[in-house]
């Protein structure tokens, strides 16, 4: 394992080694352009999706409309445009719900030990003894589908996973001599715990933020195909993939395109959270 | 290592028995009336009463717990409200589908995955080892339902190779029970097989940073010989960790993927079983999903000892 470049200042160095890095670059312009796109359709699509124009059902893909049109005649491309905006909404907020609440709970075990630790990591395990998609399924069947109900019930099983993230960072670094100069000048542990421990597990973090979204992307679209998530008229991938496999004889391109703007997003994320890891933690950098 | 596969299996019961107490509470605080189920919405108040009576419902939810739970341990799951039958057989026979569909897509994936991570690993940063990660990091971002709608329609609408979906039964016989899983199981098999292969690519070139690898080299044994005997099965630990994670995951992860096929599984029980609030039959395959969790890692845990024979000896 090399130390990494030690002579150079280390932003900089960073930043050199993301531009380098093919992972990381791939990723940022596929995520960039994911998110422009979903940017772009709160000004402007193709065609408006909620007009629905029955002369145009069913239209395969051509130079008219690019994807072709769903059974209501509307734009298969304006509604992915469209649908964007939710799965990557859903996604985020999911990621946001076990941030906010598993870094915290990370922390606090590592900084307390002992009973308490040991107990938050016991639900941990509890909580993972349970199939997440399975659980999922079942909160949203219960307590109704939407998309509000589908955001709590992918976050809930992102709060474990920080947990852990967080715990096990911050517990590698409390022995570490410049937190024991911390203590030994009178900071408590919450304070510790926000001026030096947080801001070097937050790379970790963020790597492990980036899976995360991806794969609540692939939830996301996994409750929709059931049923369970976006709500006619809410536009998600995942809805447009429930609409699309009863017409798949007929019409294979309403699942091809919903399904290759998940892929390729998914993939961007992917790439752009193995290339984060590269560039932040230099033990991993002659691995890969 | 006896000391440490009896704290796992203790562990393991106990998370079984927290999770039981989940499952309970949380069907406890759900709406919905078993009787009224049962009996549909214009039965009398009075038949609904002597059905509550008789189904043990006006107990206190303790000495339901108990009830439920003393059931489970003997293997009495109790009886569905909606097929009036019991729940371990209609487990039974749901499972008959899901274990062969998890267990075929499990061996897909690992026959795929193991070469392709081992390739990979010794044409480390050459086109073939980029050609393959490429590839999986693609496998790893395919929604696998999407993927199953893909092949529905290549090979079943298309080339009209396999049935589109349904299962006819293992009565109807071995093959055509097991053509009827093909699909399905490759759709199950891709993204475990890229997350696998990944695995199995880090965790050789972890080992193959070892020195004892390089002792190998450096007394004359080739490189293959190195490869199959020393790292690979160094390399197993973390792929064995991950093959239990998969496993477990496959038997739920079909939920999605018999409404694809329509394939009667354990998958589609339980989402049937949610939809009509069947509490019973919910209650019931979640413990067993949890508690195939539990066993896994337990048998993950044995097979690290098998494995790592230093772990034999340790605590």
């Amino acid at each position: 394992m090399s130390a990494g470049p030690l002579a150079t200042p280390v932003e900089e160095s960073v930043l050199r080694l993301a531009l380098k890095n093919r992972s990381f670059v791939i990723g940022l312009v596929i995520t960039g352009l994911i998110a422009a796109m979903a940017l772009i359709s709160f000004v402007w699509t193709p065609y408006d999706i909620t007009n629905l124009i029955v002369a145009n059902r069913m239209k395969p893909p051509s130079g008219e409309f690019l994807f072709g049109t769903d059974h209501f005649g509307r734009d298969i491309l304006s509604m992915i445009m469209v649908g964007s905006r939710n799965s990557i909404a859903v996604a985020f907020v999911a990621v946001g719900i076990g941030m906010a609440i598993g870094i915290p709970l990370g922390c606090w075990a590592a900084a307390r030990g002992g009973w308490i630790d040991e107990a938050l990591m016991r639900f941990n395990d509890l909580v993972f003894a349970f199939p997440a998609l399975l659980s999922a399924v079942m909160i949203t069947a219960i307590f109704g589908p939407g998309a509000v109900n589908a955001i709590i019930a992918i976050g809930i099983f992102n709060i474990p996973v920080f947990a852990r993230v967080a715990r096990a960072g911050a517990m590698a670094l409390w022995p570490r001599e410049f937190i024991l100069a911390a203590r030994a000048s009178g900071k408590g542990k919450t304070q510790i715990t926000i001026e030096h421990i947080l801001p070097n597990i937050v790379s970790m973090l963020l790597v492990q933020g980036t899976i995360q979204f991806a794969l609540g992307i692939l939830a996301e679209a996994g409750l929709s195909y059931l049923g369970l998530g976006a709500q006619p008229p809410m536009v998600s991938w995942g809805r447009m993939l429930f609409d699309a496999q009863t017409r798949m004889m007929v019409a294979p391109y309403l699942a091809l395109f919903p399904g290759m703007a998940i892929v390729i997003t998914v993939l961007g994320l992917n790439l752009l959270g193995d290339g984060l890891r590269d560039v932040l933690d230099p033990k991993l950098r002659r691995e890969r | 290592m006896t000391a440490f596969l009896l704290k796992r299996l203790l562990i393991g019961l106990a998370t079984l028995l927290v999770a039981s107490m989940v499952v309970f509470g949380v069907m406890e605080v759900l709406p919905g009336d078993p009787a009224l189920l049962m009996l549909g919405m214009n039965a009398s108040p009075d038949a609904l009463e002597a059905l509550r009576q008789q189904m043990g419902l006006n107990d206190p939810v303790v000495i339901r717990y108990l009830h439920w739970i003393g059931g489970l341990a003997m293997g009495d799951f109790g009886r569905s409200y909606t097929y009036s039958s019991p729940v371990i057989e209609l487990i039974g026979e749901r499972a008959a589908v899901s274990l062969p569909l998890a267990l075929m897509s499990l061996a897909l994936s690992t026959l795929i995955a193991i070469p392709v991570g081992l390739y990979a690993a010794s044409r480390r940063g050459r086109l073939p080892d980029t050609l393959a990660m490429g590839t999986a990091q693609i496998g790893v971002a395919i929604p696998n339902f999407w993927f199953a709608l893909l092949l529905i329609y290549v090979f079943a609408v298309w080339l009209r190779l396999v049935p589109a979906g349904g299962f006819p039964g293992w009565g109807a016989g071995i093959w055509p029970g097991i053509k009827s899983l093909i699909l399905p199981a490759v759709a199950l098999a891709l993204p475990q097989a890229a997350i696998l292969a990944r695995v199995t690519r880090s965790a050789l070139l972890e080992v193959l940073g070892e020195d004892y690898i390089r002792t190998a080299r450096a007394k004359g044994m080739p490189r293959r010989t190195v490869l199959w005997r020393h790292a690979l099965r160094n390399a197993m630990i973390p792929v064995l960790t991950i093959l239990g994670l998969q496993f477990a995951f496959l038997l739920a992860g079909t939920i999605i993927i018999e409404n694809v096929f329509y394939l009667p599984g354990l998958g589609r029980l339980i989402f049937q079983a949610i939809t009509q609030r069947d509490l019973i039959v919910v209650e019931g395959v979640v413990m067993l999903l949890v508690a195939t969790v539990v066993v896994v890692n337990l048998l993950v845990d044995l097979a690290y000892a098998v494995v790592d024979p230093r772990l034999r000896v340790r605590t």
